[in-house]
């Protein structure tokens, strides 16, 4: 059994996946940290808008869209950022574009703002896509990644990218004839299809996403091969997953979509952290004892101890129905009496996660 | 400020409607059949209706009415309906759903809402209860009636969405009900999603729900041997339950709003017992 120590080690790329709320962004931060304590130069991504890395991290002006460097102990180094999609994808239409008119005339494209900003996938596509910038940044050598708490998170394994989404999207389909001379944009009106659909989604809606695609055109190529290194290193062995969940049922369930989406691309879990687990703290005396203060602090030990019980055999159980191999390492990481949101109480995890 | 007490009745009856919302992990399920069994014991008819697809709620409340509602397949029936039926298969139904809702980002949402709508006018349930979409998804999907207003001028859609957001907007039609963990992070993203509700959409904001909280008092833990299994169980339980309890505090100083607090449950795994186990709590026999 290959524990997450031995996959950290290993990795070049880490993503963990699960469900909100359970403790990814800590888990993800962590895991930096003790790359970071073990010498190597680690980044973590977080796309979570909810700014939990930062707080995690103990950074009080929060993150950026570019790395900022921690103050973390050991011989290594810590980066973090927060993904800002759009401009992330921003950039990527700059440095795809054929000329500074075309970027614009895209950038400035009603229906391209609708995609940037809230079309499902593209948040996971722009992750991807900076993961492996920053997996090619000389300046680390470990990129972690904090997923979207939502299913879409792994929506970049779709097959050659999500980046499939506008080039093999079939309103460009529709719209884009193959001719000699390229790709050609065809006339809305002559097509009884786009007439119909102009009539549902109204007609302003349709004639941008018709300039998009007609300013997009050309562009394909670059967008295409650039998916497919993605993939290329999300199925190459210096990637791991790490599923992450609470010993809840819903989390499970999360989990075991998760899963199951990786394995339908080909991919495995490697590791497996629950987070949340009502902690152990040892045996009770084997009396009851008497005396009344005694007596509620043996109570609660008890009772604990029950919970934790119930809760680590009902987690098993239901991990155990995932899919995910039994061969694949569970970290059961304990609650810890308070909130986690300073470098001390990472600390603290990481401590758990590896000690 | 002690949290302010709330009858449960008084506000299931509030609204028709009543949407759950709230990030992932906070339980949000929970609470939808915890509330929805409480409505049940006052003799409200109660619809609960689910938009992710999972199947937790039709196991937690084996006798209720449990409907599905999913916003693609809201927007297929829609397309059919709207003289595209031809078109959806010939395209296979593969991309066309996708098509529409990329270019109009939005639609599926409101033809969600109008579904609601629909069981909220149908005069079947004195409580229509929504157990919302996760994390931010919430807000784009009670925005949606605002936004395709204003991007649709006239169509169906228009007036699905005028429908919808006048239903949103009248607190006796509908509420958010917000679910929180009482935590830190949470609570703080509580509090940002409760302005985003009340500022941005303009929906009422009914009580919110604090889940999970251990609420007993601090445990004499220095009784017991320092390092000893007693006393570190002890300490860690009165760390919880004074966190629990600070949380609660600060979240009632940030939000004015009433608060119900829904106890831990032990365990992986929710059972219909612990939903009424919880409904008791609330609304005692």
């Amino acid at each position: 059994m290959t524990t997450l120590a031995a996959h950290l080690a290993a990795a070049e790329v880490v993503i963990c996946c699960g469900s909100g709320g359970v403790g990814k962004t800590t888990t993800a931060a962590a895991l930096g940290l003790e790359a970071a304590r073990s010498g190597r130069r680690a980044v973590v991504i977080t796309i979570d808008p909810a700014k939990r890395l930062a707080d995690a991290l103990g950074v009080p002006g929060g993150l950026g869209n570019d790395p900022l460097r921690l103050a973390v102990p050991g011989s290594g180094e810590l980066w973090a950022l927060m993904l800002d999609t759009a401009t992330t994808f921003d950039g990527l239409v700059r440095s795809n574009a054929a000329d500074a008119e075309q970027a614009e005339r895209i950038l400035a494209n009603g229906f391209y703002r609708n995609v940037a900003g809230s079309l499902s996938g593209t948040q996971e596509y722009m992750a991807a896509e900076r993961l492996h910038a920053l997996h090619l940044d000389p300046r680390f050598d470990l990129v972690i990644v904090d997923t979207p708490p939502t299913r879409s998170a792994l929506d970049f394994l779709d097959a050659p990218g999500t980046i499939s989404r506008f080039i093999d999207h079939p309103l460009f389909k529709l719209l884009m004839m193959p001719t000699r001379r390229g790709l050609k944009v065809l006339n809305i009106a002559t097509q009884p299809l786009l007439r119909t659909i102009g009539k549902v989604v109204g007609g302003d809606v349709l004639a941008d996403a018709v300039a998009f695609f007609q300013a997009f055109a050309g562009m394909e190529t670059g967008f295409r091969s650039r998916a497919e290194d993605v993939m290329a290193l999300l199925h190459s062995d210096v990637t791991r997953f790490v599923l992450v969940a609470s010993p809840r049922e819903d989390t499970i369930e999360e989990a075991r979509y998760f899963a199951e989406r990786l394995h339908q691309t080909d991919l495995e879990v490697a590791a497996i952290v629950v987070n949340r687990c009502t902690p152990e703290f040892g045996a009770p005396p084997a009396k009851r004892p008497t005396a009344v203060a005694l007596a509620t602090l043996y109570d609660n030990l008890v009772e604990l101890r029950a919970n934790a019980a119930t809760e680590r055999h009902q987690a098993a159980a239901l991990l155990s129905t995932t899919g995910v191999p039994q061969d694949v390492h569970t970290t059961w990481v304990p609650t810890l009496p308070g909130d986690v949101h300073t470098l001390d109480a990472l600390a603290t995890i990481r401590t758990l996660l590896f000690d | 400020m002690p949290p302010k007490r709330v009858d449960p009745l008084q506000f299931l009856t509030d609204s028709t409607v009543a949407i759950v919302a709230g990030k992932g992990g906070v339980g949000k399920t929970t609470v939808t059949a915890v509330l929805a069994r409480a409505a049940i014991r006052r003799g409200l008819r109660v619809l609960v209706i689910e938009l992710d697809g999972k199947p937790a709620l039709s196991r937690l409340l084996p006798d209720v009415e449990v409907l599905h509602l999913s916003a693609t397949a809201a927007l297929a029936e829609y397309l059919d309906t709207h003289g595209l039926s031809l078109v959806t298969k010939r395209l296979a139904s593969s991309g066309i759903i996708d098509v529409v809702a990329t270019a109009s980002p939005g639609i599926d949402d409101i033809l969600v809402l109008g579904k609601i709508r629909q069981l909220e006018q149908s005069g079947r349930y004195d409580l229509v209860l929504v157990d919302g979409p996760a994390a931010g998804h919430a807000i784009t999907l009670l925005m949606s009636a605002k936004s395709m207003r204003t991007t649709m001028r006239s169509g169906p859609i228009n007036s699905q969405a005028v429908e919808a957001a006048a239903m949103l907007a009248d607190p006796a039609r509908c509420q958010v009900i917000l679910v929180t963990l009482p935590e830190t992070t949470p609570m703080n993203e509580a509090v940002e999603t409760a302005f985003a509700v009340e500022d941005r959409v303009g929906v009422h904001l009914g009580p919110i729900v604090v889940n999970g909280v251990d609420a007993g008092p601090a445990l004499p833990a220095d009784a017991a041997p320092n390092g000893s299994p007693m006393r570190l169980a002890a300490e860690f339980r009165t760390a919880r339950r004074l966190l629990h309890q600070a949380a609660c505090r600060d979240l009632g100083e940030m939000l004015a709003l009433p608060q119900i607090a829904l106890s831990h449950v032990p365990g992986a795994r929710l059972d219909p017992a612990s939903v009424e186990a919880l409904a008791d709590e609330l609304d005692p026999r």
